[in-house]
């Protein structure tokens, strides 16, 4: 047990201020002057390319504050390209990508943006296997990341109890102590959203979140996307299980060749003859 | 904070370690100092020498453990911080000697005077100092791996690119100090010690005190290193070992870590090449050779990365078995040998002596505790993990 008897150390669960480009800086004033939207995620005429192969092809999309939002569309259609975009990992040819309608995505790096409050679940899941799931949701939590911090920080009954109640959300209270590489699948695909938990992001990014489980896994993981949207957090889902889908019952997107084919309610979208023709290819 | 502090930095293998080590540093000098020389329990001064190059090597080993084994930083170049912070002490050594030299130039050491130096190279000012020689001896080190971490960090240069570009640096830096004109003593290097802090360097009592101070200083590395191996920090150098870009999303700045734990690792390593100076009394730029380099990361893998005791281990046993056979009829072969050991090593024991003697340790204590956690077992199985067999 990490739990320590001390109160919580003073210093505030602020982040490190990281290395601030003035050019960054005067673009993100201007973004926050104009306050280009009242989205929470908002992408304009996006355009990615991979050595002339288009990824991303005029992209725009606007998912609202405390939105759920389902991305559905055939491989290859840019949905982890778009994620990638929105987190940092891939810079946009072209485009536009605001959160929250001040911050420039494009300009920014993966720890930065994490630190906006943007959390990301990877179609793989992608857990830390060597190290115990307490570990894995202690390293996700939304503290002090500094080198400095990390390295002085001492446990707070405060965070302990943060950990104990993703690890109730997520059922794995009793395998706390375990490694996360000794999960199952399903186990790991939920201690991958029990780290988006801890992060407590504004917006979650969702990679197939049910791949490789159950039915009985599939509807407890709808419920619990549900449950963490309800508590005012803006999520988008990207999911080729129709079922779950249809379970999420929210807006969907379907995409095609890295570009918006249809959007709308999930019957609006299934029965709609681009996409029927895109899904049985012909 | 203390006894929280040190029940989490000293776990049974990491006590037993340290009071092994604190008994060697003690009980060798001792019996070499206080025994008389026909006491077959005294051990003579160039065994106490021997020894305390190997111990100069665990705490280079321990400094590579610290970045490969938790960060997965794989530096082919480290042997170029050892040889950085044995220079520094070389300098300090060197303008110790004085006027004693073959050339009586009180100002000048004999190589310069060789050279026709007219006047001392300015960056031999201070050396004649042993505390800016000290500081040196952390801060050329540490300098260099922040200034080449920093540019490569930064620019995610990692994995095997790392580890050439790791041996790039330190053969950059052989050829360097190999030149006469450089103001190192050129192939020469430094030798022919005369003093450390006025005393004798070749003074048994002198010997048995640097081999003494070489224990304490593998005692603080290695607290230092387990003290950061098993803070939150330790947590995310494993979480950027495993899954760098996952640790990126988390909002962790893993080029800040990677920087601060190289740059720390270098640092040991130069201390580590301070003490190995006068107790071997020379360095040359043979020190920044890339296969000693690529030798101290074999140490470590025998010895089982990640764990910090079996890189010290693993230093001391590679380094006595290559005494035993570079001094025999085996000699010639002594490289063939190694590179075996490091073949056999990766096969047959990846984890490495200390890391597959855990496992095993780890696997007959769950044996024996089957029973009893079996019942629990079942229990924290969760339904998916039900349903997922089924």
């Amino acid at each position: 047990m990490t739990v320590i008897e001390t109160p919580a150390p003073t210093t505030p669960a602020s982040h490190a201020p990281a290395v601030i480009d003035p050019v960054v800086a005067a673009r993100e004033a201007e973004a926050r002057q104009k306050r280009i939207t009242s989205a929470q995620l908002y992408l304009d005429g996006v355009h990615v390319s991979f050595d002339g192969f288009h990824a991303i092809n005029n992209l725009s999309m606007v998912l609202a504050p405390g939105e759920m939002r389902a991305i559905i569309g055939p491989n290859g259609a840019g949905k982890t390209t778009m994620m990638d975009i929105i987190t940092g990992k891939t810079k946009p040819d072209e485009g536009d990508v605001y959160f929250d309608g001040t911050h420039d995505l494009t300009l920014l790096d993966e720890t930065k943006i994490a630190e906006l409050g943007i959390g990301r679940k990877f179609q793989k899941p992608t857990v830390f296997e060597s190290q115990t799931i307490y570990d894995n949701l202690l390293l996700a939590l939304n503290v002090d990341h500094s080198v400095r911090g990390t390295l002085f920080w001492r446990g707070s009954r405060a965070e302990s109890e943060r950990i104990d109640k993703v690890l109730e959300t997520i059922r794995l209270t009793d395998s706390r102590h375990r490694l996360a590489g000794n999960l199952s699948h399903g186990q790991k695909q939920w201690l991958e959203i029990g780290m988006l938990l801890a992060q407590d992001p504004k917006l979650l990014l969702v990679d197939e979140p049910v791949a490789g489980m159950t039915d009985v896994e599939t509807h407890q993981t709808a419920e619990l996307l549900k449950a963490i949207n309800r508590d005012n957090k803006t999520v988008m889902v990207v999911e080729h299980d129709m079922t779950f889908v249809r379970e999420l019952g929210v807006k969907v997107t379907c995409l095609h060749e890295g570009t918006v084919l249809a959007e709308g309610t999930i019957d609006d979208v299934s029965t709609n003859d681009r996409v029927v023709e895109v899904y049985l290819g012909r | 904070m203390t006894p929280h502090f040190l029940t989490r930095t000293l776990d049974r293998s990491a006590t037993i370690f340290l009071l092994i080590v604190a008994a060697v540093g003690i009980v060798i000098p001792l019996s070499n100092l206080l025994l008389p020389a026909d006491s077959p329990l005294q051990v003579p001064t160039y065994l106490m020498a021997l020894f305390g190059k190997y111990v100069c090597y665990a705490i280079l080993a321990l400094s590579i453990d610290l970045i490969w084994g938790y960060c997965g930083i794989l530096s082919l170049g480290h042997g170029a911080f050892f040889a950085l912070g044995g220079y520094a002490m070389g300098m300090y050594l060197m303008r110790q000697i004085g006027s004693r030299g073959v050339y009586g130039n009180p100002l000048l050491p004999d190589f310069m005077v060789f050279l026709n130096y007219k006047a001392l190279p300015w960056y031999w000012y201070g050396f004649d100092m042993f505390w800016f020689a000290a500081a040196m001896v952390l801060i050329a080190p540490g300098i260099l791996a922040f200034v080449f971490g920093w540019l490569t960090f930064r620019s995610r240069v990692s994995g095997v690119y790392l580890s050439i570009i790791t041996q790039a640096m330190t053969y950059a830096l052989l050829l360097a100090f190999f030149r006469n004109d450089f103001g190192f003593g050129g192939n020469n290097g430094l030798t022919d010690f005369k003093d450390i802090l006025g005393f004798n360097v070749q003074a048994d009592g002198t010997r048995a005190a640097l081999f003494a101070l070489s224990c304490l200083a593998l005692i603080v590395g290695f607290l230092v290193c387990r003290a950061i191996v098993t803070s939150k920090l330790g947590k995310v150098l494993i979480a950027i070992r495993d899954a760098e870009s996952r640790t990126r999303f988390l909002g962790y700045r893993v080029e800040s870590y990677k920087l601060f734990v190289f740059t720390l690792s270098a640092c040991m390593a130069g201390v580590a090449g301070a003490l190995y100076v006068p107790q071997v009394g020379i360095i040359n730029p043979g020190e920044f050779a890339p296969a000693n380099s690529i030798e101290a990361v074999i140490w470590v893998a025998v010895g089982g990365r990640g764990t910090l005791v079996g890189a010290a281990l693993g230093a001391v046993v590679v380094n006595y078995a290559k005494t035993v056979f570079t001094s025999g009829a085996l000699a010639p072969y002594w490289l063939f040998m190694l590179g075996a050991l490091f073949i056999l090593v990766t096969l047959l024991l990846p984890k490495g002596i200390i890391g597959t003697f855990n496992a095993w340790s780890e696997s007959r204590k769950a044996s024996s505790n089957a029973n009893a956690d079996s019942a629990a077992a079942e229990d924290g199985v969760t339904k998916p993990h039900l349903a997922e067999k089924a």
